[in-house]
This record gives structure tokens, sequence and C-alpha cells, in this order.
């Protein structure tokens, strides 16, 4: 027994690295599993207040390019907004659910900002306090930008499209074939759009949307744009689609987070079916 | 150590690691090289700081770099292993004897050829430990090792200039 104890203590070194290596690698499988060790994010309040003040410093110098981006974003809501001012009618509307606005939408400020990695993350300066809640949609006045991954009181961290563990319901737009976008780790600029029949007619230049389908995004938002068309080498039933993403990931200062309401009622009935739209 | 070098190591781990929160964040150098200066404090402390406590210390330096870079775990596990392998390399890279155990391990003290025969490799385990985690079953095996170099060269790099310019020479840091 002895020995065995002096055998342990001789390889203490050892064992405490194996100890530790076995921690890290814990930390970095439970962080990557959207629920687990929330704590230790960035959404925490000391790293939150700390990325804050920096990214309050580094923002102010591209203050007049997010002035300008908001400003131009504005006119265009301007001019929707006038299209649905109702005109005086002597046809009554019924209002049913289907003109029910769906969506919430709460804006943020990007405190923290990766994109070299291939796990990326956005830490956003709104938290449960306002009303941010997991799973909603991330994206700005160019595009997508992603999907939150945990909430603390004041801050929230998401899931950039540039992670290669997220994947989002896409479709294009001329055909309204739908598949999923998911990154894999090369170029920020670009993602893969995933599941698309051989037999779909496709040409470079085509936008991409999201499809509404998962109901975290409304039908719509830009996506991109098709930037090459290939067969797909490993499973040649479907294409391999290369997508210009139309959200510059490195200048990211505003966005707008998205919500559902009625997204849990929509998830719940599609698992009793067993209906699954990724 | 003494506890002025105590001091003047616990100041100079923590420049590091504001450094690398504030600077070195968002740096890539062509998309590949990214610089991890925090291991500089973890090089240059001298022998007399054994294994374990140098673990303990990067275990928990990895941590706190982890918490600010949305990367839980990755730093923590590089940095450790990096703390692990230092003194075993350092037997196995110098001919017996050529270290005297309160030296300082840094470029003024041990000179240029065996800084880079010391440092460099150190350097390259962290950053292949740092991208085999984020790359884990995603990337290519291309990918990851040169990620790996150039990060390794570029902190390489990193970690002179900054002992050139700050360190005095011959009389320890700072």
């Amino acid at each position: 027994m002895l020995r065995i104890f002096e055998f342990l203590y001789k390889i203490r070194t050892f064992l405490l690295f194996v100890l530790l290596e076995f921690l890290a690698v814990w930390m970095i499988v439970s962080n990557n599993s959207p629920q687990g060790a929330a704590f230790f994010n960035s959404s925490n309040a000391w790293a939150g207040k700390a990325l804050e003040k920096q990214s309050e410093v580094v923002q102010f110098f591209s203050l007049a390019e997010a002035n300008a981006s908001l400003n131009s974003e504005n006119a265009l809501l301007k001019q929707k907004l006038l299209r649905h001012q109702a005109q005086p009618d002597s046809l009554p509307l019924q209002i049913d659910s289907l003109l029910e606005v769906r969506y919430k939408f709460i804006g943020a400020r990007v405190i923290a900002n990766s994109l070299r990695l291939s796990q990326n993350y956005i830490t956003l300066n709104k938290g449960e306090k306002d009303g941010v809640k997991p799973g909603m949609g991330v994206f700005n006045s160019q595009g997508v930008v992603g999907r939150i991954k945990s909430v603390s009181e004041n801050y929230a961290v998401a899931f950039s499209l540039l992670n290669t563990s997220l994947m989002l319901s896409a479709k294009i737009k001329t055909s309204d074939v739908f598949g999923s976008i998911q990154w894999n780790g090369t170029t920020s600029s670009e993602a893969q759009l995933l599941y698309v029949p051989r037999h779909v007619k496709v040409s470079k230049g085509d936008t991409i949307l999201t499809s509404g389908f998962n109901a975290v995004f409304p039908e719509g938002i830009l996506i991109g744009q098709i930037s090459e068309v290939a067969v797909n080498q490993k499973d040649p039933n479907y294409l391999a689609l290369t997508v210009q993403l139309s959200t510059d990931f490195s200048r990211l200062t505003y966005v707008y987070l998205v919500e559902n309401p009625a997204f849990q009622e929509l998830d719940s009935l599609q698992n009793q079916s067993i209906l699954t739209n990724d | 150590m003494t506890s002025r070098n105590i001091i003047s190591y616990s100041f100079l781990i923590l420049t590091l690691v504001v450094v690398q929160l504030l600077f070195l964040k968002n740096l890539a150098v062509f998309g590949q090289a990214f610089g991890f200066l925090y291991l500089l404090g973890l090089l240059v402390l001298p022998r007399t700081l054994r294994t374990i406590p140098l673990m303990v210390l990067a275990f928990f330096l990895g941590l706190c770099i982890d918490v600010f870079f949305q990367t839980l775990g990755m730093h923590t596990a590089a940095a450790t292993c990096f703390a692990f392998f230092k003194h075993i390399w350092l037997k196995i890279s110098s001919p017996s004897g050529s270290y005297e155990e309160s030296e300082e391990l840094t470029l003024s003290q041990i000179g240029f050829v065996r800084y880079v025969s010391f440092a460099l490799p150190l350097l390259f385990l962290h950053s292949l430990v740092f991208f085999v985690a984020d790359h884990w079953g995603t990337g290519t095996f291309i990918s990851v090792v040169s990620k790996s170099f150039f990060s390794s060269v570029f902190t390489f790099f990193l970690t002179i200039l900054v002992q050139l310019l700050f360190f005095k020479r011959k009389r320890g840091i700072l």
C-alpha cells in the first residue's frame, strides 16, 4: 500500500497535469453545448463590464459609420412605413393571426466579437433585464449575424454565424428551395448552403434569405449571395453551394435581436408530430 | 524567489494579460498568426518555480484569458500543457548543468540560440493544443498545423520584441 502511495507521490506532477487538462476539456465540451457553463462566459458581470469599456473606446472611432448606416436604414424603414399606413378605405379588414405582428425586436450593441477561430461568439450589452432570451435570432441592417446562446442579467452571448456549430434555415429567393446555412471554419466572409438537391437550378449571384421555417428569424432576412456552385463531392445527391455573406462580421457594432413569441408553441407542436426543420 | 521578484513577476504577468485582452484580442496576421503574448510571463519564470505551482498558475492564467475571449477551456488546456512540458523540455534541450537554477529564462540571460531552442517548440506546442481544441471535428489537419506554426512564430517574435524593448539587460526584469 505504501508503495502505491510512494509511486503516486512520485508522479504527482503528471497526475495534476492530467487533472487540470481534464478540467479544461470538460470546460470546452460543456461550453459548446448551448445550455452549459453560462457562468464563465463573458456575459458574467466583470468580464462584460471590462469588454464594454473596451468596446466603447474602439467604437468611438466607427461612430460616423454606424450613424450613416443607421440613418440609411431609418430612411428605408420610413419609406416602408409610408406604404403600410392605412388609407381610409370602405372595406373593413378583419385582423387575423396571419396579419398579426409575430416578432419582437430589441436593439443591442456588440461589445466583443471574434472571427478568426472556428467557434466564434459575440457578446452583446443587453441581457435578461432587457428581455433577451437564449435562442433569439441576431441580425443587423446588412443581414443575419447569429443566435443567442446564453444570457446573464446585463449581457448576452451569441453564436456568431461564423461558428461551425450553428445551422440556420435558409432559402434561395428565386426558387424558394430551402437548405441549411453552415460555416465551414475557413473564410470569414463565406458560408456553405447545404442540402440543396442536385436537380435545383442555381446560378451565381442568387440571393439567399432566411426561410422562416425554424421560427427563429422572420422570413426574408438577407444572408448573402451564392458565389460558387459545384456538386458535393461527398454526397453527389446535393449541391455544394458557397455563399458570400452580406454581413461584414469584422465591423459589427449595432445589431437587432428578434424573438418569435410563438416559438415555443410551434416548436412543441413540431416535436409532437416529430417534424424536424432546420 | 524574493518578495521583490514576486512583485515584479506579478506585475509583468498582469501587464501581459491586459495587453493580451485589449490589443491582441482581434489581431490575427493574415488570418493565420495569432499572438499569445501572455505566455511570455510563463516563459521567463525561473526554474526555482517548480512545475506544480507553475501549472496551477498557467491554469488560472489560461482561464482568465478564456473568460474574456469566449474560448472557455482552450487557452486553459494549452497553457497547462505548456507549463507541464516547460521543465521537461528544458531538461531535454539543454546539456546538463548549462542552466543555473535561479537563472531567469530571458533572452538576455540565456542568449539567442538557447532562447530559440527553448521557447519556439514550447510556443508551438501551446498553439497546437489550442488550435486542435478550436478546430475539433471541423477543421482540416493542414489548417491546424499552419495556424499553429505561424502563431507560434508570431508569438515568438512578439516575446523577443517585448524583451528587447522593456526588459533591462542582464539585470532581470523591469
